[in-house]
This record gives structure tokens, sequence and C-alpha cells, in this order.
């Protein structure tokens, strides 16, 4: 069987000695292969781009606690509104979500010894670090972009050229890092599984990581084709989107949200995969629903191509177009709203443990809740064109991208840390770091809304002073998400180095990852492991003991 | 599921949730004064979808921190929940249930839509208007679009964005056309039939009024958070934007899009006059009129500190000024 050999193929390699029996503290820094270090290398180089991002919002909010602008130039204001958006998006939660998560996990709960494309994943991550410090450059050569994380051209065209243009190359490195990234995925998923895992016997964040991978490939070579288009434009005399010449401005805002919309599900899908495997390990129960959860991953992923135009309602939009999407974007809703329902039916009868990671994920429901709905407002244009382009949009996607995704990614960490290290997070740390980001995405999300209804634009530097207090609570809000921070990475670094020894399992979850070493062995296992039982079978009747010869699949 | 409560507490607690989401829904008090026919509208649309979400958010939340509660783990007790894998008729009905709803608020939406006028953005009527626009048409160069569009009304319909005429004013020619530029960071309102041009928008109240946009640079976006509208003023397209001004007033106009640094700083305003002060404004305009001799210069090169010379020389400042300026002119108690 083609599985079978891929599996076996590295235990001959195992067997030559090509890798040591442990990586060293400086392997990490090295172009190595293992999906293990890859997925950590993801994971803590996004974490510093996550405090470079989160620097600059504290930034921002603290222009904004007063209505003039009296604290940034109104040029530096734009370049950190600018790379805020775009490190936090780039360089935290798609490196996080999907190239931390998904590499270290995907092999490890399949049951596959490493990546299929091993070189390509590293390639795929070294093209990362040079995007950031595109990005870091472009402070220091022109004060960095300014034309917000769209780039609207004619704006871009004509504002901070050079810095403008490294930041196009800087997407450009990481679209390419996601191409290469999703491939991988997809074929590591499709052949790699152990020959016993059936498609609907996988965890549910592999099929997250399916749709995931489906719609960066779909989507980021648009983002790319328009970038290069914006970069000639700018450097090399060409007027694709100059409309004094001939082009047309609309096209870009078309082929950018052609990526830009289906990257909010790059960034939310894979957490919904981490909420489908932290939600029944510590309710101690079955996922509610698994067919729906893995459908409902591949509808978004379908209907979260033909939403783009929802980003343009008040632009160049004929009719009709308002009108198609308007329902398709309604649409979205509803795999949406089964997820949501499911984790809840999950949450439902069990035994709940209040462990970091599963506050962390009840927090992001909650969150998701309020976001899903006021993004279903959103969607209805004739109310979207009040709305649009205000602080009421700031609110809701910060509601689903921090109340969702952080919260996931923390989620995450707080429940996989013990694999990727060894060892266990701080517990009442991480309560005290829940409790202050709950605290603080509430303060400081909430009141957007009512700002952008009654009348206050996004991107601004200034603003009318009837929206003070409102503001001000904000960058109260903002203040705490920062100080939030401080007890995780204390809690992270602290742990890692001296916390408690973890052992193989300390959750007794089901998935294939607890049943290998932690940190897992190079090449995961000494011997593949056969497939005893489903990725959730929670509160049934234990099996007779698995003996490692036959595969078990109780169906 | 031993734990479903009895029906009659069902009903308790949906009859509660309902009459909370309808308090909720008609009394957010969240949206500014209506100051046009649209923004009833609108508004009913928001409060209708405030209404369906406060009643999910509730429900939703409540089965949250029900469960948090009610089913945390006891102390001692290390076994495992209930093994339920899923419920097909429960799933079916939570994923029917918005499918409803999403599919109601789709077809309203498109009620609401049609009612605001935005099907009929550049209807017939703008055929005039297109010719009163000369003076633009010398900075932005759409002089071949401009040409077709006159000779061509179907061609002209696909060109203009925006919204037209509205469900009361169907069929009507408008009762005063403004020319709106939008240029980094000033707004100027041009009036084709009396040459006035003037940094704030004066329009009288209950009149049907079209507004055709566009812009100078970069993309800027006209909004009037009291009107519930907003329409990108693009660089290179026309977009329409027709209303009916309904409360006598002072109302910002507030760009929306992201348009440099002193975006923020892009703020003026529109003053709804009764019919009277309409006419007074109007007459001591007219009166004191510049000659519009001097917009009718060649302009293709003209840096904006020129164009706003020539087009309204009383507002001829730094750009930056005229942000702080119109910041600073802003009537705020009359926001609300």
């Amino acid at each position: 069987m083609a599985q079978a050999d891929i599996s076996v193929a590295p235990v001959v390699a195992q067997g030559g000695h090509n890798h040591p029996d442990k990586w060293k503290w400086y392997d990490y820094f090295t172009f190595n292969v293992d999906h293990k270090v890859i997925g950590i290398q993801y994971l803590v180089t996004s974490f510093l781009f996550y405090l470079v991002g989160g620097f600059m919002a504290v930034l921002m909010r603290t222009e904004l606690a007063t209505p003039d602008s009296d604290f940034l130039t109104p040029e530096l204001y734009n370049a950190f509104l600018t790379n805020h958006g775009t490190i936090m998006i780039f360089l935290w939660i798609v490196p996080a979500a999907i190239g931390g998560f998904g590499n270290y996990l995907i092999p490890l709960m399949i049951g596959a010894r490493d990546m299929a494309f091993p070189k390509l994943n590293a390639i795929a991550f070294w093209l990362n670090p040079p995007a950031g410090a595109l990005l870091v450059v472009s402070f220091f050569v022109g004060g960095g972009a300014q034309a917000g994380w769209t780039s609207y051209p004619p704006l871009s065209e004509i504002t901070a050229n050079l810095p403008q243009t490294l930041w196009c190359l800087a997407l450009v490195l990481v679209g390419t890092s996601s191409i290469l990234g999703s491939v991988n995925f997809l074929v590591t998923i499709w052949k790699m599984r152990v020959p016993s895992m059936a498609w609907d016997e996988m965890p549910l964040f592999c099929w997250a990581m399916v749709a995931t991978a489906i719609l960066a490939l779909f989507a980021t070579p648009v983002l790319a084709a328009a970038l290069i288009l914006l970069v000639f434009d700018i450097n090399f005399g060409t007027s694709f989107f100059k409309p004094d010449a001939g082009g047309n401005v609309v096209v870009y805002q078309h082929l950018f949200w052609f990526y830009s919309h289906p990257a909010v599900y790059l960034m939310i899908l894979p957490i919904f995969g981490i909420m489908s495997e932290v939600i029944p390990v510590h309710a101690r129960k079955p996922i509610f629903g698994y067919k729906a959860i893995a459908y409902s991953s591949m509808t978004i992923c379908l209907v979260g191509l033909f939403v783009w135009v929802h980003h343009m309602f008040t632009s160049g939009t004929a009719p009709w177009m308002r009108i198609f999407f308007t329902i398709s974007t309604l649409i979205v809703a509803v795999p949406t709203g089964v997820k949501i329902f499911s984790w809840v039916a999950t949450l439902w009868g069990g035994k709940i443990r209040y462990t970091t990671a599963m506050l962390f994920a009840v927090g992001l429901l909650s969150m998701f809740v309020f976001g899903g709905l006021s993004g279903v407002t959103l969607g209805a244009a004739p109310f979207d064109i009040h709305v649009h382009d205000t602080y009421y949009v700031v609110g809701h996607f910060h509601y689903v991208l921090f109340g969702g995704s952080v919260f996931g990614i923390y989620a995450g960490i707080y429940h996989w840390f013990p694999k990727m290290t060894g060892r266990m997070l701080n517990e009442p740390l991480g309560k005290v770091h829940f409790v202050l980001t709950f605290i603080g995405t509430i303060l400081t999300f909430t009141p957007m809304h009512s700002l952008g209804i009654q009348g206050m634009p996004r991107r601004v530097a200034m603003y009318d002073p009837q929206f003070t207090d409102l503001n001000q609570l904000v960058t109260v809000g903002s203040y705490i998400l920062a100080v939030s921070v401080i007890p995780f990475y204390i809690n992270v670094i602290w742990s890692w180095m001296a916390g408690k020894e973890a052992g193989p399992n300390p959750w007794n979850a089901m998935t294939m990852e607890w049943t290998t070493a932690s940190p897992p062995i190079i090449e995961n296992w000494e011997v593949l492991p056969v497939l005893t039982h489903g990725p959730y079978d929670y509160g049934f009747e234990p099996k007779e003991a698995a003996t490692g010869e036959e595969a078990l699949v109780p169906k | 599921m031993k734990q479903i409560p009895a029906p009659l507490l069902t009903l308790v607690i949906g009859i509660v949730v309902t009459l909370v989401s309808l308090w909720v829904g008609q009394n957010n008090n969240m949206l500014p004064v209506q100051a046009s026919e649209q923004a009833p509208l609108v508004d009913d649309l928001f409060n209708v979808m405030v209404t369906i979400g406060t009643a999910l958010f509730i429900v939703v939340q409540g089965a949250i921190v029900y469960s948090m509660i009610r089913f945390r783990q006891r102390k001692g007790d290390e076994t495992d929940g209930l093994p339920i894998e899923g419920n097909l008729p429960l799933e079916v009905f939570w994923t029917a249930i918005p499918a409803v709803i999403v599919v109601g608020l789709g077809l309203y939406s498109v009620v609401v839509f049609q009612e605001m006028g935005g099907f009929s953005p550049g209807g017939h009527h703008n055929h005039g208007t297109m010719v009163a626009m000369a003076p633009q048409k010398s900075v932005i160069d759409v002089a071949p679009l401009l040409s077709q569009a006159s000779e061509d009304d179907l061609f002209s319909k696909t060109q203009v964005y925006g919204f037209g005429a509205g469900s009361q004013t169907l069929g009507n020619v408008p009762d005063l056309t403004v020319n709106v530029v939008g240029m980094q960071y000033a707004w100027i309102f041009t009036y084709p039939d009396t040459n006035i041009v003037d940094g704030e928008l004066h329009v009288p109240v209950g009149q049907d009024v079209q507004l055709m946009i566009e812009a100078k640079d970069v993309i800027h976006s006209f909004w009037v958070p009291q009107f519930r509208l907003k329409q990108d003023a693009l660089p290179g397209e026309t977009a329409e934007l027709r209303f009916v001004a309904t409360r006598e007033g002072t109302y910002p106009v507030v760009c929306a899009e992201l348009c440099g640094a002193y975006h923020g700083g892009m703020r003026t305003q529109v003053i709804v006059h009764s019919t009277e002060d309409y006419a007074d404004w109007m007459a001591s305009r007219v009166a004191s009129a510049t000659p519009t001799s001097t917009v009718a210069q060649p302009m293709e090169n003209a840096t904006d500190a020129e164009y706003l010379a020539a087009l309204a020389p009383e507002l001829v400042q730094a750009p930056v000024q005229i942000a702080q300026m119109s910041a600073m002119n802003m009537d705020h108690a009359s926001l609300r």
C-alpha cells in the first residue's frame, strides 16, 4: 500500500542515523525539516510579532485617548494602523494558527512521521522572517507603509512609495509561504494518514486544515497578482490602477478582497479546528455532530469564496452585486451557527474541567456569538452602507479575530504546550491571563460598535470630541489587554524551563498525538501507532486494552 | 438528555427571551437622529436584526453559562460525561432555523434596498447632470466615459454607482443637483444651476436632492451618519447619492475612506434649511458669487491648492488647515 510505504520509509532513515536523537536548542534557529521544529519556529516567531503588533495598537490607542492628533504624527499613526493590521494578520494569526499548530499537529494527529514535503515546509517557514524584516525596515526608509492594510490605490500609489513597495514584497513572501504550506497540508492529510484511519476518523482539526488549505490555494495567488500590479504601478510606470491613465481603482479592490475575505476564514477555520479538539477533551464528552462540524468547515470554505464584495458595498458596486453578496454573506452564518451550536451541545451534559485551555475555548464561544451576530448585521447591505468603514466594523472584526482567533490560539497553547515541551503551564497564572484578557476584550471592543453607529469613521488619528468618553474607555481596555500578555509570556518562559513534567497524556485525551512521548521523539513514534478508538470516544465503556497489534475501530 | 427542562419552563423562558429581545430591538437607542427618508428604513432593518440577534445571543450565552455551571466537574469525579455523539433532528433544527432567518433577512434587505433607491442610481435624469459636471471633467480624465454616457443612456446607467431615486421619488426629476468633489482633505460642493461653490453642503428640507460624487485625487467616502447614507468618491467613476432630507439641522459630513494623513480631519457639514432659509442662503450666495470663469480654466495639471483656489477662493488654505478648520466648525451639539 502506498500509504504504508510512505510511512515506513522514514523508519529506514532513522536506522541510518541521519539525525541526532534529540534536537538541541540551536537546531530551532536553523533550516530544519522536522515538522515539530518548524511548528515551534512558526509559533515562537508569531508570538514575537504579536508583541510588535500589540505595541503599535497600544500607541494608537494612546493617541486616541484624546480627540486631537497630539501624540503621534498623523503619518506615523497611519503607518502603525497599516502595519498593526498587516502584522497581526500575516505574521501573527496566520503563521501561529496555520503554520504553528498545523505543522506541529497534523502529522501527529494522523500518525505520520513528518509532513509530505519536509524541505518545502522549511522553505515555507523561512519565507516569514524576511517578510517581517521587510516590514521593520520599511519604517526606517520612509516611515512605513501608510495606506492601510488594504492599501487601496490611488492612495497607496502616491504615499510613501518605497515602504509601500517593501510592504507589497513582504506580503508576496508570506503569501508564497502560505501556498507552499497549503500544498503540503493537503498532500499530507490525503496520503499519509495511518492506514487504519478513515476520513471520518480524522480529528476535526485535520478537516479544518483541509478547508483552510483549499481556500488558501484558491485565494492567495489573486492577492499576489494584485500586489505585483501595485508594485508595477508604483515603480515601473504602469497604470493598472491609475484612473487618469485608463486604469481602474475598483479592480484592485476586487482582487484584494477575493483573497482577503477568505483570509478571515484562513484565520478562523484552524481555530475552529482547535475548538473541536479542546472542548471534548476538557468537557469529557464526544464532540457533538462530528460530520456536521466537518462538513460545515467545507461549506464555509466554499461559500467563503463568494462573499468578498461585501467589503465594497459603498464602493463602485453595481446594485445586483450588492444584493448577490448580501445574500451569500448571510448564508455563511448558517454553517458557522452549526459549529457554535455543536460546541455548546458538546458542553451540555459533560463534566467540564475548568482548565485555562477550556476557559479560553468557552471564552471564544461567547465572543464569537457576539461577533458572528454583528457580522450578520454587516452582511445586510442597507445597514452596512451606514456603518461601513466605521468603528462598528473595527469592533466586529476584533470580536471575531481577537475574541475568536487569538482566544483560540491561547486555548491551543494551553492545551498542547505540555505536548510540545513536556511541561505543564502554570494554571493559576493562566487563569489570571484569561480573566484579564476576557475583561480587556469586552472593554476594548464593545464600545467600538456604538462609536461606529454614532458616526466615528475608522482609521482616524483625530476625531470629533463628542466621542471622547467612549474612546477613553476603549483605551483603558486596550491597556488591560496589553497587561494581560505579561502573565502569559512569564508563564510560557518559566514553564518551558522549569514547569511540572507533563507525561505523554496529561489531559487523558484520545487523539493520536497523545500516544507518544512529550515532547514527541524525532519522527514521532518508535513504531507507528494503530488506531484503537475514535478521536472523541469519551464516556464509552473502556474498550479492552489496545494491544497495539489490531485496529479496533468502534462505529 | 435527561436535563431537558419541562415544556412549561421552556415556554416561559421563550416568552421572556422574546419580550426582552423585542424591547432591546426597539429601545437600543444606538443610532443617531434620523434626518433622511432612508434613515427610518435602515433603522427598522437594524432593529429587526438587533431583536433576532438579542434572542439568539441570550439563548446561546444562556446555554453556555448554564452548561459551565450545571455540568462542571464535581470534586473527586474523574469520570467522563454522557457519550452523546449527535442528534440528527436537533442538528437539522439548528441548521434550518438560521437558514430561514438569513433568507428572511436577505429578502427584507432587498426590499429596504429597493425603497432606498439602491436599484436606480444613474437613472434617466442624470443626463443633464452629466453635462453640468463639465468643470470637473477637465480635472479627471473621464471625458471619454462621459461623452459615451451622453450618447448612450444605457451605458451611463452602468457607469453610475450609489443610490438613485427611492420608492417615493421614482420617476421624478430631482429638485436640486449638487456636484460633490472629494480631495485631500476637503469636500467641494458645486451647484451647477447657480454656480455656487461652497465647502459646506446646503440643502432644503423635504426636497429631492441628487449628489453627483467624484474624487479628485484618492478615494474618499461621503458619509452623513444622520442620513444613513454613504458612497465612496472614486477617481474616474461617478457615483450618485439621492436623498430627501426630512429634518432641519446641521449634520456632519464625514470622510469614511482612508485618504491620507489627515483623513480624520476631513469633516465638514450639511445644513438642512427650511425652504425659506434655503432661498435666503441661495440669494445671498448668488449675489456675492465669484464669477465662475475661473473654474473653466484648464486644470489638467493643477495641484490641489491651485484647484481649490480656482474653485473656492475662500477656502484656500493648506490642506491641514482645512482639516483643522472643518473639525473646529463642527456643530457638536447637533450630531445626535
